[in-house]
């Protein structure tokens, strides 16, 4: 048998996938992205991150900015399998590994990210070795590392039912095993995530001398823990609409039923309606109390074109309203509208992290400083690029070698 | 507005006089001899510069013959409620008993820049370019403060090296080393400011000259309102230089 004759033993069963030639050139494309990425990053690593366009005023930047958009945009994973084992919504079963793969994808690309951020990162372990519990930092790295341990876990049982591993018996009863515990790991990443979600926001609440993004608290948290933990599972879900919508496009094949994604629609929906009550209170009690306190007025909070008013206008009345319109009334029957709602909900929630990231840094506190312009340069866009592309890959491959969608046979009968 | 200030029994404190500043740049340059700054490969770039002592123009905005100027010394401000230390993930950066001066620990550093994101007031450098001196200028190199390597966060530590000379200094008198006389330690910014606008010492002991100034009526602190509680006081005669100290809203 030929290469390329028994690479297609490889696909799950009864399904059809496209020729070999056309999917190299696919991972070609998604690979030299990739590689330029990769070149960028051992660049960085040898040189610093003094090449990149961070500086003493954007401690913060690109990275970070991307870093808190895909986690806030991998919570599909956490929280579809919160619904699906926990609460028990059986019909998930049909994108719950769609959720997973997207979580690790998300996850872990976040984790490469951040290992290119710490200007010393062969100190990357000090976050365990010398943690200060009182940084919400510190939690951060926790939560990460144990959640992305649990979704690997979630994802090496898909990774077994790959038709040709599990025709090895130790392999087929050990994804059987693994899928019989995944509930007490749903519960366990459910827990971790949304901790770290929170502590994300609370990252940026804490920081009580830079009132663009210091929030009052309840208890020891500020109010963006809670909001952060409430966009991410808003906007989570949302996306994994549109990657598996966007998968159908370039696939040609149906892979869920339209009743499933538009489910998966309805809890972002519902939960972005909740985080939409939230963020106006909020914003309220913040342009009434937080800014007044410091000395400072909302127009003070914006500047020229890439801090301006219209980021914020579209944050909180394109991106929040009018998706929850989109998602939650029978709007949604057309996809349409359903995908236009899960765009402008991911849109809201990546403004959102560009502000709090950005912006909070721009904003002049001492009344004789002034506004600074960050620019991202080459070295940030293009290791960003290589995990969009490691993301493709990942996703490329798992599609088509892994029986991820347990109704595409069905489905697509001819 | 936040957080827990922390109080102990020496606070070194500076006390800046802005209306004898003349902006010379003594300071700075003094600072960064005494600690090692590097030169910088880039040091136009004002943003990736480093200055633990950074000195501001200030304006009142006012057209001639009603426009004036300010210049304003910019240390640590060595708060006493730092938005920094509660942040750091590794306890790099700390408050504690060592004269209240905010520390921070170089080998520790994992270079995250959460501190540089905390603090208002831009006193933490980080290092974005390996250390290197021209030929000849190591010899320039104190061996009392360490050399960074890149990529940790810096900032500026009252020469608290300076502090353990005055200690054994006066331990070698046979003087008490936690009661200091005023002078005994000063850091370098201070030592050779040559108009006298700068003055350090224990805040809370009244032999020391700081301890009064700080109770002028003209004396205050910037972004006071924001709870940190610092350390460096500052002192002008003109109201609207106060002002420009702290974020005023105009119905204030």
């Amino acid at each position: 048998m030929s290469f390329i004759e028994s690479e297609k033993t490889w696909y799950p069963e009864g399904v059809t996938r496209c020729g070999l030639g056309k999917f190299t050139g696919w991972l070609g494309v998604l690979g030299f992205i990739g590689l330029l990425g990769l070149v960028s990053m051992l660049w960085i690593f040898y040189r610093g991150i003094g090449v990149t366009g961070l500086d003493n005023y954007f401690g913060f930047g690109l990275w970070i900015t991307f870093d808190l958009a895909v986690i806030a945009l991998g919570a599909g994973a956490f929280f579809t399998g919160l619904i699906r084992y926990i609460i028990g919504v059986d019909e998930l079963k049909n994108i719950i590994n769609l959720t997973v793969i997207k979580g690790f994808i998300c996850y872990s690309g976040a984790m490469l990210i951040l290992s290119l951020d710490v200007g010393q990162p062969l100190r990357a372990w000090f976050g365990y070795w010398h943690p200060n519990v009182h940084s919400m930092l510190t939690e951060v790295i926790f939560c990460i590392t144990c959640y992305l341990m649990v979704l690997i876990i979630e994802y090496i049982p898909l990774i077994l039912e790959q038709k040709q591993l599990n025709k090895i018996p130790f392999l087929h009863n050990l994804a059987h095993q693994m899928h019989v515990v995944m509930p007490l790991f749903a519960g366990i990443g459910a827990f971790l995530s949304t901790f770290h979600q929170g502590s994300l926001g609370g990252m940026y609440g804490v920081m009580f001398a830079r009132p663009y993004a210091f929030r009052e608290g309840f208890f020891i948290w500020p109010w963006t823990f809670f909001l952060f933990v409430l966009s991410a599972i808003a906007s989570g879900p949302c996306l994994t609409v549109l990657i598996c919508g966007f998968m159908e496009k370039v696939s040609g094949r149906q892979l869920t039923t339209y009743r499933i994604k538009s489910l998966m629609a309805k809890i972002g929906g519902t939960m972005l309606l909740i985080y939409t009550v939230f963020k106006y209170l909020d914003t309220w009690a913040w342009i009434n109390g937080v800014l007044p306190k410091a000395g400072l007025t909302f127009d003070q909070m914006f500047y020229g074109l890439v801090y301006g008013k219209w980021l914020f206008f579209t944050e909180m009345v394109l991106c929040l309203p009018l998706p929850v319109v989109f998602l939650l009334t029978p709007l949604r029957k057309k996809p349409a509208f359903m995908y236009s709602g899960a765009i402008l909900a991911c849109l809201g929630v990546v403004i959102n992290r560009y502000v709090f990231t950005v912006q909070a840094l721009a904003q002049p506190v001492l009344p004789f400083t002034q506004w600074q312009i960050y620019t991202p340069n080459w070295a940030e866009w293009l290791t960003s690029l290589m995990v969009i592309a490691y993301g493709f890959i990942v996703m490329s491959l798992s599609y088509r070698y892994l029986p991820i969608f347990p109704q595409e046979v069905g489905l697509n009968k001819k | 507005m936040s957080g827990h200030s922390k109080e102990f029994p020496i606070t070194w404190g500076m006390v800046i006089d802005i209306d004898k500043c003349t902006g010379c740049g003594a300071c700075m340059a003094s600072c960064q001899t005494e600690n090692n700054i590097e030169p910088q490969p880039e040091a136009s770039n004002k943003l990736r510069s480093t200055s633990w002592m950074l000195v501001y123009e200030l304006t009142n905005d006012k057209a001639f013959p009603n426009h004036d100027i300010a210049f304003l010394p910019r240390p640590c401000q060595q708060c006493g409620n730092p938005p920094c230390v509660s942040v750091c993930p590794v306890i790099a950066t700390d408050k504690n008993e060592d004269g209240g001066i905010v520390s921070q620990v170089y080998p520790r550093c994992i270079g995250c820049r959460y501190c540089v994101a905390a603090c208002p007031y831009h006193v933490r450098y980080f290092g974005w370019y390996d250390p290197i001196w021209p030929e000849g200028m190591e010899k320039t190199l104190s061996p009392l403060t360490s050399v960074r390597p890149r990529g940790v966060v810096e900032k500026c530590s009252f020469c608290h090296h300076r502090w353990n000379l005055a200690k054994d200094a006066a331990r070698a008198q046979g003087k008490n080393p936690d009661s200091l006389d005023d002078g005994a330690y000063v850091t370098a910014c201070v030592q050779n400011c040559p108009s006298g606008a700068l003055s350090f010492g224990d805040l809370k002991n009244p032999k020391h000259k700081v301890h009064e100034l700080i109770k002028s009526p003209n004396a205050f602190r910037l972004l006071e309102r924001l709870g940190t509680n610092t350390q460096v006081y500052y002192i002008s005669r003109r109201e609207w230089v106060r002002k420009l100290g702290d974020n005023y809203l105009k119905s204030e």
